[in-house]
């Protein structure tokens, strides 16, 4: 890797980071309620084929993208959003089909959620530190 | 150095060796030699089936006089000398990769100068003797030495030395050369010979020389020091002949001339004052750094003028500049209307006229045309060709004698308003922290959660860039001491993380200060030998692996070149992914006699790894932690 695109992955980082913006402060809420009507078990085969994970983490929640858990766009949104992306690179039909997509987005369903800071000792402890 | 495979010699110097030994038996005076070459061959097994009796001549070599000193024996060899002037100049250390070319040197060293000041680092490869002088100077604000073989070592090191140039770190580097084409040998010495070896890499190295006689390189090697620590700072070249070295030092009249640094450019006062005219009338000023604290006292500084001006310092990513958790730390609120770069290579190309810009570089003095390092020419109002931190104690003087009470009211006002937005930011990284928190593999944040629980009490040192790791510690820890962080690789190349590391912890070593390499995987891999030179050199180091098994940032842009061109993305993991094997970093650490531990996949299992591998560095070991990370 040449770290000469360091500039260019932030742009990336800030593009990717900017349309699925989930408030910092409430981790755990906007839970998804639409039902999933997608494989869960073939979505996360799909999420890590077609790299997900590189910009979302393979939590569905860490990494330059935007945190995908928990999940604030139904699935209609979110299949449009991947076709016609505001920041992120767009992904065509024939690269990843709707069925995928929608089994994707049935996997992010299911991925745990995270404690709250607030629920974790050691971060309130670094908060506290002067 | 490798063993040579399948019974060649190995390419350093086996092979010379021999065309030397021949060419020193050509050149050895007949009264030498006659008995060498009248003695019959003799072996274990006796003399040979059917030879003759010994002739009159043998019996007299066999039993005569010997000469009573060898004419190949050297008294005050050349090498020696310049042992002196590089104790003179102070060095600590050299790392090297052996090499003939100069062998003399090397012996020198270790003989004559006791192996002590400098002492010699065995590397194991040369840029890993680059990059440990790289992060070494960080650290210690001085030079280290990295001695290279000819061509190819300097070929090897190159990548290095354009790293600390762009990172405008001292690095001093001696090569070896055999500079007399008619004593040269053929073969190997010639291909690491050359007639202008620095030329290679000239374009990002500040000064070199290739002195002709001992007087000259004594006033060289004090030239190049004295050159490579005036700001900005940069790599320098010396290139010592091979033959200097191993000659007789013959003149009696040397000297070794007296370093005096050259005191570093400070901006001229008509100019600060007009700066800092500037910045007390600003209303919403801006003070960003790039590598704008040379030494402990720049981050001082630093805050004195923020907080004058109560004014938000971007303290960057290349050295720590301003305290973390500074409550002046962070961006201005809005847009500015006064931005002042410190030290920042290249800027904004324009402001469009609504923020008046200026800059304080010493970079503006020192420009050549190859390498684009010196990147956009910035639209500026001001340009001041002076090292910021020398500046920086007249300009506090200037805006000092500006501020009204007025001004202070206000001043007091915008601070109160930043320390509440630098609060604010840190209770959201807090949040952001909490991401994956519990998550395999494990989080970035969590990691460098865990590791600042049970280093913060200790006096410690981040060795490592923290870009790939998504500013995690530079977010989540209280860095302000100039060693708490020391920045990257300056142009951006991997190979320079793992040996910077073990140079700067070297540094660390004699302050007693806790040394921390968070490692990427894919800069380990260029030479990891240099573990082996932490352990063989007692080098205590704690290295976390951030073990995302790619070359990530590569996954992430080819896969959004193939999406935006509609080819899927199912194959962008074809040479960028580091699978299928997945490397064993914990064995690979036990493979060069590092405590290693790991993989560890389970964040539950990542505290008590830390808290084992923390006892060996704390007890004077390097050791490694192999942690399998989420990508950022």
């Amino acid at each position: 890797m040449r770290a000469n695109h360091q500039l260019l992955a932030a742009a990336v980082t800030a593009a990717i980071l900017l349309p699925f913006a989930v408030s910092a402060q409430t981790p755990g809420a906007g839970a998804q309620t639409a039902a999933a009507t997608g494989d869960a078990r073939n979505g996360r085969q799909r999420y890590l084929d077609y790299k997900c994970y590189a910009c979302h983490g393979y939590s569905g929640q860490n990494g330059p993208g935007t945190r995908l858990v928990p999940t604030r766009m139904n699935m209609a949104g979110f299949l449009a959003y991947v076709r016609n992306p505001r920041q992120m690179p767009p992904y065509a039909a024939n690269a990843v089909p709707n069925r995928d997509l929608a089994d994707i987005w049935t996997y992010l369903q299911t991925l745990p959620r995270s404690p709250a800071a607030k629920d974790i000792p050691l971060l309130n402890q670094i908060l506290n530190e002067k | 150095m490798a063993k040579p495979k399948n019974g060649q010699v190995d390419r350093r110097g086996f092979l010379k060796g021999a065309a030397v030994g021949a060419a020193a038996l050509v050149a050895t005076p007949a009264a030498a030699q006659a008995p060498q070459q009248t003695t019959p061959p003799t072996s274990p097994q006796g003399p040979p089936r059917g030879a003759a009796g010994p002739s009159a001549a043998q019996l007299a070599a066999d039993t005569g006089e010997p000469p009573p000193v060898s004419s190949r024996l050297v008294q005050n060899p050349g090498s020696d000398f310049m042992v002196d002037v590089l104790k003179t100049i102070g060095f600590e250390y050299v790392g090297a990769n052996p090499g003939s070319s100069f062998e003399g040197l090397h012996e020198s060293i270790v003989n004559y100068g006791q192996n002590k000041m400098p002492e010699l680092l065995t590397c194991c490869h040369e840029e890993s003797s680059v990059a440990m002088a790289h992060g070494f100077a960080k650290i210690e604000g001085r030079p280290m030495m990295a001695f290279l073989h000819g061509i190819i070592g300097l070929q090897h090191a190159s990548m290095a030395i354009y790293n600390a140039y762009a990172d405008r770190v001292p690095v001093y580097i001696i090569v070896g050369n055999w500079m007399d084409g008619a004593e040269r040998a053929n073969g190997v010495n010639s291909y690491h010979s050359a007639q202008d070896m620095a030329a290679m890499v000239r374009d990002y190295t500040k000064w070199d020389d290739e002195p002709v006689s001992l007087g000259h390189f004594a006033e060289s090697a004090v030239r190049a020091y004295k050159i490579a620590m005036t700001p900005p700072m940069a790599p320098v070249v010396l290139v010592v002949d091979h033959d200097m070295q191993e000659r007789p030092r013959t003149q009696t009249n040397l000297r070794i001339p007296r370093l005096t640094l050259t005191s570093p450019p400070a901006g001229e006062m008509g100019a600060v004052r007009e700066v800092a005219r500037l910045l007390v009338a600003a209303e919403n000023p801006q003070i960003n750094c790039g590598r704008a604290a040379r030494t402990p006292n720049g981050i001082k500084l630093l805050v004195d003028l923020a907080e004058a001006l109560q004014a938000p310092v971007n303290g960057g990513g290349d050295r720590v500049n301003f305290p973390s958790r500074h409550p002046l730390a962070g961006s201005a609120i809005g847009e500015p209307d006064m931005v002042l770069n410190l030290e920042v290579q290249g800027g904004p190309r324009s402001t469009g006229g609504r923020t008046k810009a200026v800059s304080i570089t010493s970079g503006d003095l020192f420009l050549k045309s190859n390498i684009q390092d010196f990147q956009h020419m910035a639209e500026v109002d001001i340009a001041l060709g002076a090292d910021a931190e020398a500046t920086l104690p007249s300009l506090i003087e200037e805006v000092n004698q500006l501020i009204t009470a007025d001004r202070r009211r206000l001043f007091q006002e915008r601070g109160a308003k930043l320390a509440e937005a630098h609060r604010l930011a840190r209770v959201q990284a807090i949040e952001a922290g909490a991401y994956g928190w519990d998550a395999s593999p494990v989080s970035l944040a969590r990691l460098a959660a865990e590791l600042w629980a049970q280093i913060k009490d200790d006096d410690w040192s981040l060795v490592s860039w923290q870009g790939f790791i998504s500013g995690w510690p530079g977010r989540l820890w209280n860095m302000h001491k100039h060693y708490h962080y020391i920045g990257g690789q300056g142009a951006g190349a991997l190979g320079y993380g793992a040996p910077a590391a073990v140079g700067a912890a070297l540094a660390n070593r004699k302050h007693g200060r806790l040394s921390i390499n968070i490692q990427t995987d894919g800069d380990l891999n260029y030479a990891p030998g240099v573990l082996w030179t932490a352990v063989h050199h007692q080098i205590p180091l704690l290295t976390i692996m951030h073990n995302n098994r790619a070359y990530h940032q590569e996954v992430m842009l080819v896969q959004r070149v193939a999406s935006e061109r509609s080819r899927g993305v199912d194959r962008i993991h074809i040479g960028t992914t580091l699978t299928e094997p997945n490397i064993d970093y914990a064995k690979m650490a036990q493979a060069y006699g590092m405590y290693g531990e790991g993989p560890i996949n389970d964040p539950k299992e990542l505290a008590p790894a830390i808290t084992r591998g923390l006892e060996r560095v704390r007890r004077g070991e390097p050791a490694l932690i192999d942690v399998v990370t989420q990508p950022r």
